[in-house]
């Protein structure tokens, strides 16, 4: 198992474009392990060429695991390939975007990340490590959280118990503690308190921490989401239309918090998105996606002057996308 | 969102009062001052012996109820198969305090680890039966829960346990197969456990429901409890979030399962005999009406129901023929009526009369949600 992810970190490193001299220093640093055996017989320096790759990360991460690395990514219901061919790669600190018409695959792309679909093909690396045959609990436990297109929240738990529930794995308390009362439960539970309020005070929902979630209004219905996945923990943050059903006012304010996670989280986020204001203007590498395949890659700019795109979204005659 | 804050200036000490009360910290001040009250009826002669008798039996349905809230009203899942746990605990229980019987003289210490035996094997079928049980959900873990019910009733139906010098011997076909000199049998086949010595008390039923409680109100205010009622909120959330969907679920089964083997216990040492077929479906049915009408999920409900719904045919005695048709009707008022408009509307406007009653959230949430509707 070791072995084997330290062979996908190797992979991954490959890929990543311009990563000839993170590749030689790989290797150097790979040799430093190798040489232990036979130090006598270690080769000199050899000159490693990038392998060609149609990934893109920011310029700041391209030293670094990309945190998401999706390889010939697919999956058939049936006689349908819902999704084929999906190739990704998402910086460790981006912000990248994922678009396309109704019923492209867009969701059906975040299940086979988070694993509620298994994929039928392909590769899903996660911060150099293989997912393959995990279930959705443990691939969030090895770093993805999500929000849901449909809101999915404890509605009949308050704000805080929500954002304590995605605490559950980074504090731990087992159930003898909890029904016994045992001091266990006294530290753990004022641990729980004191983070989910830590939390929720970054997106200024501290004073609803004692609000039954379900009756929220929407636009913190989807915050207090964001909150609890990012409770998780995790090294990739997938949102899925967070700014569905809100106004200008609110996407600006969630445009805002979503450069704020990266910042202060120092994670990376990858969103479906219809609002072409969000992500023109927050994305940094955008993927579109067309009956299940990617149709274009690229930065917002790029995107915005592709044919392809534009007739994906407007069809053959369009003028303006 | 500054308009929605809900903070609560400093309450009163009444208010904080109050507010314990209407918690956990309330339950166990009923279920204490229930319990005085009845001990001063006992004490003063007050009360007839046939309630007397009921006493053991309410607190046993009691600790049910609780139990099977804790799979019905926490994990959300409906199970069908509760009586079959206590009917393990209440058999294992009696074979525990049969073998006791020469070693520990103490009655109540005798019955205590009998209990604690009843529990542990109540967690036990819990964790055989759940297994394959909570890969389902819904109707179809309700129907296997019954089934199983029905299955381990028949198990203890051809049961023949006995006790002599050299041990316990077990057979599943005749008394005769046990292989024993000069034993005695403590479980024959379908006559069920006999010669049970009658261990139980009122106050033991006391201790016992107080047990549960605890178990079950701290289990749900703990991490444990939020992952169980997180997936019964919405079990992708839950997983996406992390938590392991049928750890949780079968955590709840199983500590539910050993609660109600422990009431199973203290039931069958309320009487000299006991069968299997004490504890069918009906009996599990009869469980699940009393955390019905409770309400899902409401423990302190769960007590007054089965309190209320055990003692109503006992005094509806002497309506002799009627009785049973009585308590139907009962029934179905409590379950219809809440759902008439004009009694709703009744009850409103009697809580505002009374203001102490006003559940204070509820009057918060609204205006949330109103101004949810504006922004969505």
């Amino acid at each position: 198992m070791a072995k084997n992810s330290q062979d996908n970190k190797k992979l991954s490193f490959r890929a990543a474009q311009g990563s000839y001299k993170a590749q030689a220093a790989r290797s150097r640093g790979d040799k430093v392990e190798s040489t232990a055996p036979a130090p006598a017989t270690a080769k000199q320096h050899t000159r490693m060429v990038p392998l060609p790759s149609d990934g893109i990360v920011p310029e700041r991460d391209v030293f670094s695991t990309p945190v998401l690395e999706c390889r010939h990514l697919g999956i058939d219901f049936g006689g349908l390939h819902a999704v084929e061919d999906f190739n990704l790669i998402v910086g460790k600190t981006e912000i990248a975007g994922l678009i396309g018409p109704n019923g492209a695959g867009k969701t059906t792309v975040f299940n086979l990340l988070t694993k509620v679909y298994q994929p039928t093909r392909g590769t899903i690396l996660l911060d150099g490590q293989d997912t393959a045959g995990m279930g959705v609990a443990k691939v969030n436990q090895m770093g993805i959280a999500r929000t849901f297109q449909n809101i999915r929240l404890f509605s009949s738990l308050t704000v805080e118990e929500n954002v304590t529930i995605g605490l559950h794995n980074s504090v731990k308390c087992g159930m003898w503690s909890g029904i016994f009362r045992l001091p266990r439960y006294w530290l753990s539970e004022k641990e729980f308190h004191d983070r989910s309020l830590e939390l929720l005070d970054v997106f200024g929902m501290a004073d609803l921490a004692h609000v039954q979630a379900g009756n929220l209004p929407y636009g913190a219905q989807r915050r207090l989401e964001i909150v609890r996945a990012l409770a998780t923990g995790p090294k990739l943050l997938l949102l899925d239309e967070p700014a569905a059903g809100m106004n200008p006012s609110e996407t600006a304010e969630l445009m805002e918090n979503i450069r704020k996670i990266r910042d202060e989280f120092k994670i990376a986020v990858l969103l479906i998105e219809h609002d072409m204001n969000l992500v023109m203007g927050i994305c940094e590498g955008i993927a579109v996606l067309n009956f299940g395949r990617i149709i274009a890659k690229g930065t917002p700019q790029e995107i915005q002057g592709n044919p392809q795109v534009i007739e994906a979204y407007l069809g053959t005659s369009a003028k303006e996308a | 969102m500054q308009a929605t804050t809900a903070t609560k200036s400093a309450p009163s000490f009444k208010d904080r009062l109050l507010e314990a009360l209407k918690g956990t910290f309330g339950t166990y001040f009923l279920v204490v001052v229930a319990f005085l009250i009845v001990q001063g009826f006992i004490a003063t002669g007050s009360m007839s012996s046939a309630l007397q008798g009921q006493l053991v039996p309410i607190c046993v349905y009691v600790c049910a109820a609780v139990s099977l809230n804790l799979v019905v009203g926490i994990s959300g899942e409906l199970s069908l198969g509760h009586a079959g746990f206590m009917s393990v605990g209440a058999f294992t229980g009696c074979i525990m305090a049969s073998m006791l019987a020469p070693i520990i003289p103490n009655d109540f210490l005798r019955l205590l680890i009998s209990i604690l035996t009843g529990g542990c094997f109540g967690a036990v079928a819990g964790f055989v039966v759940g297994v394959p049980v909570m890969r389902l959900s819904g109707d179809y873990l309700a129907i296997v829960t019954l089934a199983f019910g029905e299955i381990i009733k028949n198990i203890l139906n051809n049961l023949y346990v006995g006790s002599d010098a050299s041990g316990l011997h077990v057979s599943m076909s005749s008394v005769q197969d046990l292989g024993m000199t000069n034993g005695t049998v403590i479980i024959n086949g379908p006559q069920g456990a006999v010669g049970i010595s009658k261990l139980s008390t009122f106050v033991m039923g006391f201790l016992l429901i107080m047990f549960t409680l605890f178990v079950v109100s701290n289990l749900v205010r703990s991490r444990s409890g939020r992952a169980i009622m997180a997936v019964r909120d919405n079990r992708i959330a839950a997983e996406s979030v992390g938590i392991n969907v049928t750890k949780y679920r079968l955590m709840a089964f199983v500590v539910s399962a050993a609660l109600a083997g422990m009431a199973g216990t203290l039931y069958a040492m309320n009487f000299s005999s006991v069968v299997a077929s004490r504890f069918d479906y009906n009996t599990s049915i009869l469980i699940l009406v009393y955390v019905v009408l409770g309400g899902i999920g409401n423990i302190r409900g769960s007590i007054i129901s089965a309190t209320i719904l055990t003692i109503l045919p006992e005094f509806l005695r002497f309506m002799a023929d009627y009785r049973m048709l009585i308590y139907a009707v009962v029934l179905i008022c409590v379950m219809v009526l809440p759902n008439v408009p004009v009694v709703q509307r009744f009850m409103e406007a009697f809580k505002a009369k009374v203001p102490w009653l006003i559940d204070k959230d509820a009057l918060e949430e609204p205006d949330l949600a109103e101004e949810g509707g504006n922004r969505g």
